[in-house]
């Protein structure tokens, strides 16, 4: 059929114009956006589901880590320490020092902005996580923490005013000209209508993209968009190899309407234990492969997953293929206390932690890897900025609980203000041509006999987790790579539509046109890394390798992904 | 196990019409899941609202499910048929999805 049913091809586009335009509604979105009419700029805050409920953020549940000081003393250069070890060597200790400096900050901004950070005697609580020295991380009750946070920012944005926040807008392409970032490209999914932005700074705030994997804790919108949106539009990606699992998401029973992660927090407040089919402890049979573990709550995230890995692999699974999580030796009112209210949403999904354990796995959860930026949180790209999770190099080879969102917090604000003070500088270098490759795209939307793109969806999560998953080879990587490729040119070269208004084929078609790139840079990084480090597990060389301390990054250019190495940022001058 | 699910659908200004889907399913799946499978082995074109999909965090799935409003994520899939419209009190805009974005997060035209 003619392409000329789409609206997007028919209709004149809508444009808009902003100083700033910001990509994402969770954390790092909305402080980006906040900072940035802070400092003076205009500012459009773009979002493809709704605002401030699309991604990771709204549905975190556990912990923020910062050096507060209020439960124990600290001191950022603590906390620093602890996320430079835990990166193995790849951290950019600009960005780290940078996450931990300014993470006490905005944890009291947010204090003041009603967050709730649960309180004891007085003082923020902090409770200890895994990898940090001391009790640093703060939370909302019962699990709450994500949702909180979301709702004190929104409601921050709302009685700011100058920014002008647009959902179910989902961004297609970013727009370059003379090297500088001017704008993007977006479909109006309630209308299926194109809409032109022209914007002096261009902030992406897309958060991550573990929804490329099987089994993850992932929104349906966390497929990586920022990472192709900054591939396409000449920025580098950095430590894509670097995806983190973890260790004991929810596998079984079916548990429905909570977290996958939920488990984590009990199992620290309540000391959950892990155990085999054999109905034993394992955990410390891997302790002495890592210095990090502090003998109590053993295991980091990535040697954790592996325990867990090598347990099913050798036979010692639980019936769905993971391990049992028990509590059966908690008091019933210590279980009561620590549970509170989710005692009864686990009964109404029939789960009785005093009669029987649950079955727990990896399941893929943060992505360290992600957009290179400088200290000023720009890409290669003038006027391009990244913030949150679609950076990398904070946390180099693994992430330490909790400081997720303090980055997105702390590089949001940072991002944000950076963006405003350039585009309050600079002129607009937008102009209409700048969005006509896009346009064009989405322009030659047909419809026609796809395969069933929602299908293919499932087929390359499923790839990814086979063979880009926790633990990698050589073979296992070629062949993920070459069934990408197969899975690209199934997809073709322009989109495929159903019906408008809200046209669920041809958003799976854009997804998967970024998913693809995206899985391919993970891909190509895994594959050129002969070593083990962090949450990068190769079995084919399962030693560290001093020689690979190095940092790799990803260009596209001519169509053709390209590899670069180079040695971790030790620089610490804050802007 | 299977479900049917008969689904109402079309635009607004169109008369709606059902259409019946049926899947299996293990016990303790949701209605999400469902019209997940629906999308995936019979009807990509099928129009719902999700996002978080397990941690009912995101509020975004709420439809008719059998004449209450609920979440799709949170209410089970049962043997024999659900009846799923889109909320009642909503603008619609196809299938199951309605205009629930506060006024002044949406783009005018
Ligand atoms: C279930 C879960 C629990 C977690 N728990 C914790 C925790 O306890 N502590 C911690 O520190 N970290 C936790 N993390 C990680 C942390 O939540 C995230 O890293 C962080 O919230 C990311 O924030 P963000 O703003 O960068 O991205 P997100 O919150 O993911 O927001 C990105 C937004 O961008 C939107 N978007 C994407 N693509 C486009 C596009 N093309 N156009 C327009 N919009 C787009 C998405 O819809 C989404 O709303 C958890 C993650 C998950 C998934
Ligand atoms: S999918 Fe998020 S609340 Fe149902």
């Amino acid at each position: 059929m003619s392409s000329s049913e789409n609206n997007a091809a028919t209709d004149q586009p809508m444009h808009l114009d902003t100083d700033v335009l910001v990509i994402g509604s969770g954390a790092a979105g909305m402080y980006a956006a906040l900072e940035a009419a802070r400092a003076g700029a205009s500012v459009i805050l773009a979002e493809r589901s709704l605002i401030g409920r699309g991604g990771a953020t709204v549905m975190a549940q556990m912990t923020v880590a910062a050096a507060l000081a209020e439960q124990t003393p600290d001191h950022w250069e603590h906390h620093l320490s602890d996320t430079l070890a835990a990166g193995r060597g790849l951290c950019d200790e600009g960005l780290a020092a940078l996450l931990c400096e300014d993470g006490p900050r905005r944890l009291r901004e947010m204090d003041d902005w009603k967050v709730g950070w649960a309180r004891e005697d007085g003082h923020i609580k902090q409770a200890q996580a895994p990898g940090h020295d001391r009790p640093r991380c703060a939370y909302v009750d019962f699990l709450s923490t994500g949702p909180a946070v979301s709702r004190a920012l929104r409601s921050r944005l709302n009685s700011a005013g100058a920014v002008r926040r647009i959902g179910e807008l989902l961004i297609v392409e970013i727009s370059v000209r003379d090297g500088q970032a001017c704008g993007a490209t977006a479909l109006h999914l309630t209308t299926g209508r194109a809409v032109t932005l022209a914007a002096k700074a261009v902030v992406i705030a897309t958060g991550g993209l573990t929804g490329l994997y099987r089994r993850n804790s992932a929104s349906s919108n966390m497929v990586g968009d920022g990472y192709a949106l900054a591939l396409r539009a000449g920025a580098e990606l950095i430590d894509m190899e670097f995806v983190q699992f973890f260790p004991i998401g929810h596998l079984a029973p079916r548990l429905v309407g909570m977290d996958p992660i939920m488990w984590d927090p009990f199992r620290y407040k309540l000391g959950g234990k892990l155990l085999n089919a054999e109905m034993r402890e394992f955990e410390t049979d891997y302790v002495d492969q890592d210095s990090r573990s502090d003998g109590r709550y053993v295991l980091t995230r990535d040697l954790a997953t592996y325990a867990i890995t090598k347990e099913v692999e050798a036979g010692r699974g639980s019936p769905a293929g993971g391990a049992y999580l028990s509590f059966q030796h908690v008091p019933e009112a210590e279980m009561r206390s620590a549970f509170g209210p989710v005692v009864d949403r686990l009964a109404a999904n029939g789960i009785d932690l005093a009669s029987r354990p649950v079955e727990v796995a990896p399941i893929a959860h943060y992505h360290m890897g992600g957009i290179r930026v400088d200290s000023m949180l720009q890409t290669r790209v003038a006027g391009l900025y990244a913030c949150g999770e679609a950076v990398g190099g904070a946390n180099g080879a693994n992430r330490l609980s909790g400081n997720a969102i303090t980055e997105a917090f702390v590089f949001g604000a940072r991002a944000g203000r950076n963006a405003a003070q350039r585009a309050l500088q600079a002129s607009s270098h937008w102009e209409p041509q700048a969005a006509r490759p896009a346009l064009d795209l989405l322009r030659s939307t047909e419809r026609r006999d796809a395969p069933n793109l929602a299908a293919i969806v499932v087929e390359l999560k499923a790839l990814m987790a086979d063979g880009v998953g926790p633990f990698r080879t050589a073979d296992k990587l070629r062949l993920a790579a070459q069934a990408i490729a197969r899975l690209k040119t199934e997809i073709g070269q322009s989109p495929v539509s159903s019906a408008t208004p809200f046209d669920t084929v041809l958003v799976d078609w854009l997804d998967l046109r970024n998913m693809l790139l995206v899985a391919q840079s993970v891909t190509l990084a895994a594959l050129a890394r002969t070593e083990s480090r962090g949450a990068h597990q190769r079995e084919d060389h399962p030693a560290l390798d001093e020689t690979w301390s190095v940092n790799q990054t990803v260009s596209l250019s001519g169509g053709q992904l390209h590899l670069g190495r180079s040695p971790p940022s030790r620089q610490r001058t804050l802007p | 196990m299977r479900a049917v699910l008969a689904i109402q659908r079309g635009m607004s200004g169109e008369p709606p019409r059902v259409e019946r889907f049926e899947v299996s399913f293990e016990a303790g799946q949701s209605v999400l899941d469902g019209l997940r499978i629906v999308r995936q082995q019979a009807d990509p074109s099928l129009a719902f609202r999700f996002s978080c999909i397990n941690a009912n965090a995101c509020k975004e799935c709420m439809m008719l499910i059998d004449g209450d409003v609920d979440y799709a994520c949170t209410v089970r899939l049962k043997e024999g048929v659900t009846a799923l419209a889109p909320l009642p009190k909503k603008a619609l805009i196809r299938d199951l999805v309605t205009e629930i974005a506060p006024p002044d997060e949406r783009l005018r035209f």
